[in-house]
């Protein structure tokens, strides 16, 4: 385990980065910092470039300017530090992949030639089932599970290799309820136990924002870093999304955002 | 309407003397190039699969036509002629975009196109019916010594690459994004893969002829992943169904004297149709699990 997060250099610093796509801006004057153990949500319209942001951040795709650093050290593809979950991810895998194997392909993957997996890898494989609670099915093929499973082998596999960065796409997307829940309470429990640092992109802000501490929030073109409580605002979100977007805090504290978008209409009685 | 001329059924018959027929030197030449065969495109099926690369299979073998019936032409060999149209077609086909859609509209233009330059070249050398036929269809009991030494060959390059290469090859195949994440060369992997692809239809294509190609190069790892999902598992069933497949219908074709293709093509559909109705029942009585909760 890494020391404390005072010791760590910060899990993502951007220092005024511009990134294209296509000879398109996909958005610029990116500064920000986003400390060692960081639970970050990142929030924008479609195509506001939210996966380009991990894309940059894992060596995929280079910036067009500025600098940047992921974990101390310039990005790099195959970067082991970093666990990563696409987008749409689960629904790509068919029939043909264990999840098991799938697990096990993110700790030994890249590995040339025969040598067999050894105890120490599979006793490694058994522990990151074991903590997503997808021991069970670990027998399974992908297509036989259900979504909120598939969710959990994906992250499995992020956390096999002891990553220090965990770099979610969507991980809520096309789950119930119940199932956003228990992948958000998971992500809580990795980032307590491991002191990982998680960002997380995402459409919906609230099932999230029981574990959020930050959020990245691409705006106008550009992306900007603040903590949660400032970022929760309605004309902020009003803003952001281009619709209107309530906020409600509760009682207990909690905080909930809501489309602030009311039926003009007289209310029929009945 | 003219009336078609009356065609003679040639009797069946069994032939007595089946077992000198499988001690024959073709014979054995058949049974050895078509084991070759069985090795490569059983350990080939399971990326043809997930890589959902069977059209691309299917495709290769047809452009494979063009550079038999060319190597005629020119007086080239036969293998030849396929390898350099089925390794260039593969690689062009590996190319084109990663969108299956667009992969498969590409695919299947360049694949008329072999199949029109294939009966010109065909046309020009006045190859007769026969060369045609056994391109089109497979001719195992006329290979030769020199085709065995190519055969052995190349089952060699796909055994070796393959036991060097497997492990990126199954990430790459089943999980794209993330291993293109992990810095596993995703398109290069591609690229030998269809290298290795093209080799294996080359020699398939002379077993099992462009048309029913599929059966030897897709169907066993079809059948072997209705068992089981594990790629080494897979390649080892899919592996001993081709060779089932060719052995068996060596045998049957000997006994009857028919044409070994249909045989082999037969005995591997045959394969996945009962696999198919055993396990399909199978899974259709396990139903798609249920989330349950795991509190920690």
């Amino acid at each position: 385990m890494t020391g404390p997060a005072g010791g760590r250099p910060p899990a993502l610093v951007l220092d005024d980065v511009s990134v294209e796509r296509g000879g398109r801006t996909v958005w610029s004057d990116g500064t920000l910092t986003v400390a060692a153990g960081a639970v970050v949500g990142v929030i924008g319209p479609n195509g506001a470039g939210k996966t380009t942001l991990f894309q940059v951040a894992l060596g995929l795709l280079p910036v067009a300017s500025g600098r940047i650093e992921v974990l101390g050290a310039a990005p790099r593809r195959g970067n082991r530090r970093i666990g990563y979950v696409p987008q749409n991810y689960t629904s790509a895998l068919g029939d043909a992949v264990r999840c098991r194997d799938l697990v096990t392909l993110g700790l030994t993957g890249g590995r040339l030639g025969l040598r067999p997996t050894t105890a120490a890898e599979r006793a490694r494989v058994d522990a990151a089932l074991e903590r997503v609670g997808a021991t069970e099915y670990a027998d399974r093929r992908m297509s036989e599970i259900s979504g909120g499973q598939q969710q959990r082998v994906a992250i499995a596999q992020a956390i096999v290799d002891d990553a220090d960065l965990l770099l979610l796409d969507e991980p809520l997307a096309n789950l119930d309820l119940r199932n956003q829940q228990e992948i958000v309470r998971l992500l809580g429990e990795l980032h307590r136990e491991r002191d990982v640092t998680i960002m997380v992109v995402a459409h919906d802000l609230n099932p999230l924002l029981p574990v959020l501490t930050e959020a990245i929030y691409l705006l106008d073109g550009h992306p900007h870093h603040d903590p949660i409580t400032d970022v929760v605002q309605e004309e902020l979100l009003t803003h952001l999304y281009g619709t209107p977007v309530g906020v409600v805090r509760t009682a207990q504290g909690d905080l909930f955002t809501r489309a602030a978008w009311r039926d003009p209409r007289p209310r029929a009685d009945p | 309407m003219t009336a078609l001329p009356a065609v003679e059924l040639l009797a069946v018959e069994f032939q007595e003397n089946w077992l000198d027929v499988l001690q024959s030197s073709f014979m054995r030449n058949a049974l050895i190039g078509g084991s070759l065969v069985a090795v490569a495109a059983g350990l080939l099926g399971y990326f043809v699969i997930t890589r959902q690369n069977a059209f691309a299979a299917h495709a290769l073998a047809h452009i494979g036509f063009p550079g038999a019936t060319g190597a005629i032409l020119v007086g080239a060999p036969v293998t030849l002629g396929l390898a350099v149209f089925c390794v260039g077609g593969g690689l062009l086909i590996g190319l084109l975009g990663r969108r299956v859609a667009d992969r498969e509209i590409a695919t299947g233009t360049i694949l008329a196109l072999a199949t029109a330059l294939g009966v010109l070249f065909a046309s020009l050398a006045s190859a007769n019916a026969g060369t045609t036929t056994s391109v089109l269809f497979g001719n195992l009991l006329a290979i030769s010594q020199d085709q065995l030494v190519v055969f052995a060959l190349f089952t060699a390059a796909v055994v070796v690459t393959l036991a060097l290469i497997a492990r990126p090859l199954v990430f790459a195949s089943v999980d794209p994004a993330v291993a293109e994440a992990r810095g596993v060369p995703v398109r290069a992997l591609g690229l030998a893969f269809v290298v290795l692809l093209a080799l294996t239809i080359t020699m398939a294509v002379q077993v099992v002829g462009t048309l029913l190609l599929f059966a030897l190069v897709v169907t066993p790892a079809a059948t072997a992943l209705r068992v089981t999902a594990r790629p080494t598992r897979v390649a080892g069933v899919a592996v001993v169904l081709a060779l089932a497949s060719v052995w068996g219908g060596l045998v049957l074709a000997a006994m009857v004297d028919l044409p070994p293709s249909f045989f082999i093509v037969s005995l591997a559909v045959l394969a996945w149709v009962v696999v198919l109705a055993a396990t399909g029942r199978r899974r259709a009585a396990v139903p798609r699990a249920v989330d349950t909760h795991h509190p920690h």
